[in-house]
Order: structure tokens, then C-alpha cells, then sequence
């Protein structure tokens, strides 16, 4: 689904985030990324979502270069990669209904419809009593929740999280990241970066691990000759 | 379809509620925007008036035949019922040199020197009023069939005047052109800036609109139908003060017209020309939003 061929991304000033990775993720897999702040996990997934390109090598998504996706094909490429931010990026003038329900608009649904999955993605993140609430009068793990149906809502392919439990205690982060084993047993490819590595290591699912640009542990990999990250 | 269609009725009625909670800031944006369009549109209603007012004294022009001068006034009188006849002429008054000459002894109060004239200096004069609505050329060939008589020395028509009021008038007309224009462009640089700060103040909204696979056109949608709220606004504004500006002008302009023993009242705006009033504030609300979204929208792009 998703395949990183000898990817490096520079930025502005000569620094590399992400230096030669090679990777491939199947369809339903579910992925953590972990690594030090700065090692490259932000710019996996911003390069997973067209928020930055390659300034080597190439991203395959769903067999396809995403070098050849132009400016006015992006939004369309966007549509199916549900993105959960670490600080949720909810709109606060609008209810909690209307952020779940801001993909399916945007894709063009009409009303039944959009009511009928709104309300479906919030059971889902057991918030179907708070549709009418502004997010503003959640807590963190709610609105963290919101931001998770807002994600999944329209049923994206892939969807990948920006730590996703960053804020949460750990009651909280445990029940969102066996929400997301569950869509992945739907079949969505789940990329989640995070660095809450005693929950990882209980979940046991495929570990990717970044150090400064480059991936120096990969769970999948069993030919890897590279030493394991250190805690 | 349908459900396109109700989702532009729903941006179109959200972005009025949204101008309709900031209702001062909105009234001044309006307000602006309505002075400009109404200034060009009363300096129209200006020259439309004055149009319409010398475009009545042209029509009534009329010739002074004047009469050589050892013409026998019997022979005047038979020849104005002659001209008279004429499908081409109204009215035809003789003037005789003797009338003429006690006219001018009254009015000008050289009555004692003119008495002391032997002979009368002045001809026989015909005030000949064309057909109303007689065509130029039509009037240039009467003129020249007169100039023609034997008995006519000079034939006068006094439209000099009026041609150069008209070649002024002309110029005011291009002049209106101009100032439409250039506050046409202020108009764009006003809606444009207005705009541009609405959409800063909703950055971070646009952003999380883009990551989530909005289109532009979606994300453009709101603020176009912004722009079409102001302009539509600021044309009824604009509307609103004309007619305020002809009411109060149309006591004095009475008064005026009445000096000349006229009835002639001021001119409104005719259907097409509200329609170009409202019309062009809608088209320049949508063209200064466009462009607004245009220039920022790419700087927030995330990519």
C-alpha cells in the first residue's frame, strides 16, 4: 500500500529528516513509528500525506508515484488518508457533528447520508451524546476522539496519526490505540507515530524505528543486521 | 445535484449569517463600498437630467428669418401663410419692422433716441418654430429652402449653444467612464482587502480544510459568496443613497425649472441602470473575493 524507495527529504538549510528509507507497509497493516523527537516521524507521515514530497527517491501509495500528483489532484489524493492530529486541529466555532461531518461535506455527500456516518464514526469513539457540543467543553481525550472520527468518518484507506495519545493519560491511550487495531481489522493501513513504547511493546504489532533521518529497526525486517534501538 | 445545490444555498446563507454577527464591521464595509458605487452612478443621474432638460430646448429651436429690406409687409404677410402651410413647420409669427422696432424702443430705453430715426432700420422678421422632433436633416433642409426665398436676407438658428453643451455634456459622460472605472478598481482593492483579513482571521480553519482534501473551490466557496453578500449589499446601499440625494435635490431643481415656467422634475434611474448599479457591486464583491483567495489561499497551502 504504502512503499518508500530510497526516500531522503532535505529541508531548506541542508538538514535531513529522513535520510535513504526503504520501506514497505501491505494493506491492513497497522505500523508505529517511534524514535526521538526530531529522529524523522513527523516527516514519514507529512510525506505520507503529500504535506511535504520527496527530495529523493520515491513514495509509492497504492502502487502509484506520488510525484505525479499534481497541485489540483491533491485534495482528491487527501480524501483518502484520514489524518489524526496531535493537537487535533478541530474548528472550535462549529459543533462536534459538523467537524465529524467536514470530510463527508467536503466529498460531497448529501445530508442523510452524512448523518447516518457522522453518527456511526462518533459511536464508534463513544461519543454520540456530545454530537452537539462544541468541542471547546471537551476534555483532551475527547476532543482527541472527535479528531479520530473526523479521520475515519469518511472510510479512508489509509490513516495515519501524528502521536495520537500524546496528551493522554495512559487509561485513555489504551483505548484509542485498540480503537485503531479495530479499523484495522477492517482492513485500513494504520501508520502511528508515537513514542509511548510500553503500550506499543504490549499491543506487539510491526515497529519501525527512526534515528536521526534513518531507520534503524523494523520488527517485519527479520534480515535486519542493524542493532536495536535503544530505549 | 440536488445536494450541490443545497450546499451552495447553505455557504451562501452561512457566509450572511457569519457577515450578520460582526454587524458593525459589516455596515461599515457596506457603507463604503455603496459611497463608491453611488458616486459614479449620481454624477450618470447628473448628466442624465441635464440630457433630458436641453434635449427638450433643442427639439424647440427654432429659426429667426430675417427679411430684406425694402420687402413690402404684404408680402410678408402672404408668404408667413405660405411657410405656415408647410408640413414641416409649426408655427409661423411675423414680426414687423414697425412691432420690431417699438419692441426694442420699450425694452432696450434708448426709446427717445430710436424716435429720433428717420427711417426704420430694422426687416421684417419671421419666429418660424419647426415641427417638434424634426430631424437634423430635416431641419438643415428647411433652413437652406428659406435661406432660398427671395424675400429672406438671413436665417438664423440659434443651436450653437446647444451643440456645445452637448460636446460638454459628452465630455462628462467620459469623464463618468473614467471615474467608474478607477472606482471600480478601489472597489476590487477594498472587497479584495476586506477579504484577505477574514481569510487570515480563519487561517488555521483553511488549513485543517486543506489537509482534509478540500478542494480550493471549497475552501473558496464561502468567501466568494462573502464577497457577493458586500457587493450586493453596498449596491442596495448605493441605491439607497441616490434616491435619498434626488429627494433632497428635487425641491430646489422644482424651483429652478419653475423660474423658466417649466415642470420639468428630475430623472431616476431606469431598470437597466439599478440593474448596472447592483450588478456591477456584485460582480466586483465576487472579483475582489476571487482575487483575495487567489493570492492567499496558495501562502497558506501547507505544501
Amino acid at each position: 500500500m504504502i512503499h518508500f524507495d530510497a526516500v531522503t527529504k532535505r529541508y531548506p538549510g541542508g538538514h535531513d529528516a529522513l535520510k535513504r528509507i526503504n520501506l514497505n507497509i501491505d494493506t491492513g497493516e497497522l505500523v508505529f513509528v517511534t524514535g526521538h523527537s526530531g529522529a524523522g516521524k513527523s516527516t514519514l507521515l507529512r510525506l505520507i500525506a503529500l504535506i511535504e514530497k520527496p527530495t529523493r527517491g520515491q513514495l509509492l501509495v497504492d502502487q502509484r508515484s506520488t510525484r505525479g500528483i499534481s497541485r489540483w489532484a491533491l485534495p482528491a489524493y487527501r480524501r483518502d488518508i484520514g489524518m489524526v492530529f496531535q493537537d487535533h486541529k478541530l474548528l472550535f466555532d462549529r459543533s462536534v457533528f459538523d467537524n465529524v461531518a467536514l470530510p463527508l461535506v467536503i466529498a460531497g455527500f448529501n445530508h442523510r447520508d452524512i448523518g447516518k456516518r457522522v453518527r456511526a464514526a462518533l459511536d464508534q469513539v463513544d461519543l454520540l451524546h456530545k454530537e452537539k457540543q462544541r468541542p471547546v467543553t471537551l476534555s483532551s481525550g475527547e476532543q482527541q476522539r472527535v479528531g479520530i472520527a473526523r479521520a475515519i468518518v469518511a472510510r479512508p484507506r489509509i490513516v495515519i496519526a501524528d502521536e495520537p495519545t500524546g496528551n493522554l493519560d495512559p487509561e485513555l491511550s489504551r483505548g484509542i490505540m485498540q480503537l485503531f487495531e479495530r479499523f484495522c481489522e477492517v482492513g485500513v493501513t494504520m501508520v502511528i507515530a508515537s513514542h509511548d513504547l510500553a503500550l506499543i511493546d504490549q499491543m506487539g504489532h510491526r515497529r519501525l524505528s527512526l534515528s536521526q533521518g534513518e531507520l534503524i529497526h523494523d520488527t517485519a525486517s527479520l534480515t535486519n543486521t542493524q542493532p536495536l534501538f535503544a530505549d | 445535484m440536488g445536494a450541490y445545490l443545497s450546499r451552495h444555498l447553505q455557504v451562501l446563507i452561512g457566509s450572511l449569517g457569519k457577515l450578520v454577527e460582526n454587524p458593525l464591521g459589516t455596515f461599515a464595509t457596506v457603507l463604503v463600498i455603496g459611497i463608491t458605487l453611488a458616486l459614479p452612478a449620481a454624477l450618470h443621474l447628473l448628466v442624465k437630467n441635464a440630457l433630458v432638460a436641453t434635449g427638450g430646448w433643442q427639439g424647440a429651436s427654432d429659426f429667426s428669418v430675417y427679411l430684406k429690406m425694402d420687402t413690402e409687409e404684404t408680402k410678408a404677410r402672404a408668404l408667413a401663410t405660405l411657410l405656415e402651410a408647410r408640413a414641416d413647420i409649426a408655427s409661423v409669427v411675423l414680426v414687423t419692422a414697425d412691432d420690431a422696432l417699438a419692441q426694442f424702443a420699450a425694452q432696450s430705453g434708448f426709446g427717445d433716441a430710436i424716435g429720433a430715426l428717420e427711417d426704420n432700420p430694422l426687416p421684417h422678421r419671421f419666429n418660424i418654430r419647426p415641427l417638434s422632433g424634426l430631424g437634423v436633416e430635416a431641419s438643415a433642409l428647411l433652413q437652406e429652402e428659406l435661406q432660398n426665398l427671395a424675400e429672406a436676407d438671413v436665417v438664423q438658428l440659434d443651436t450653437e449653444w446647444v451643440a456645445r453643451l452637448q460636446a460638454g455634456l459628452n465630455v462628462a459622460t467620459r469623464v463618468i467612464l473614467i471615474a467608474g472605472a478607477t472606482f471600480g478598481i478601489g472597489l476590487l482593492v477594498i472587497i479584495g482587502n476586506t477579504i484577505r483579513l477574514d481569510i487570515q482571521n480563519r487561517r488555521d480553519e483553511i488549513e485543517i480544510m486543506q489537509l482534509i482534501g478540500a478542494s480550493d473551490a471549497f475552501i473558496r466557496r464561502p468567501f466568494l459568496y462573502t464577497g457577493l453578500w458586500y457587493g450586493l449589499g453596498g449596491g442596495m446601499l448605493a441605491l439607497v443613497l441616490l434616491a435619498v440625494m434626488l429627494a433632497l435635490l428635487s425641491g430646489p431643481v422644482g424651483q429652478l425649472a419653475g423660474t423658466y415656467g417649466s415642470s420639468w422634475a428630475l430623472v431616476w434611474l431606469n431598470w437597466t441602470e439599478v440593474g448596472a448599479v447592483v450588478g456591477s457591486g456584485v460582480a466586483l464583491g465576487l472579483a475582489g473575493a476571487w482575487l483575495a483567495t487567489t493570492r492567499h489561499m496558495r501562502r497558506i497551502d501547507p505544501t
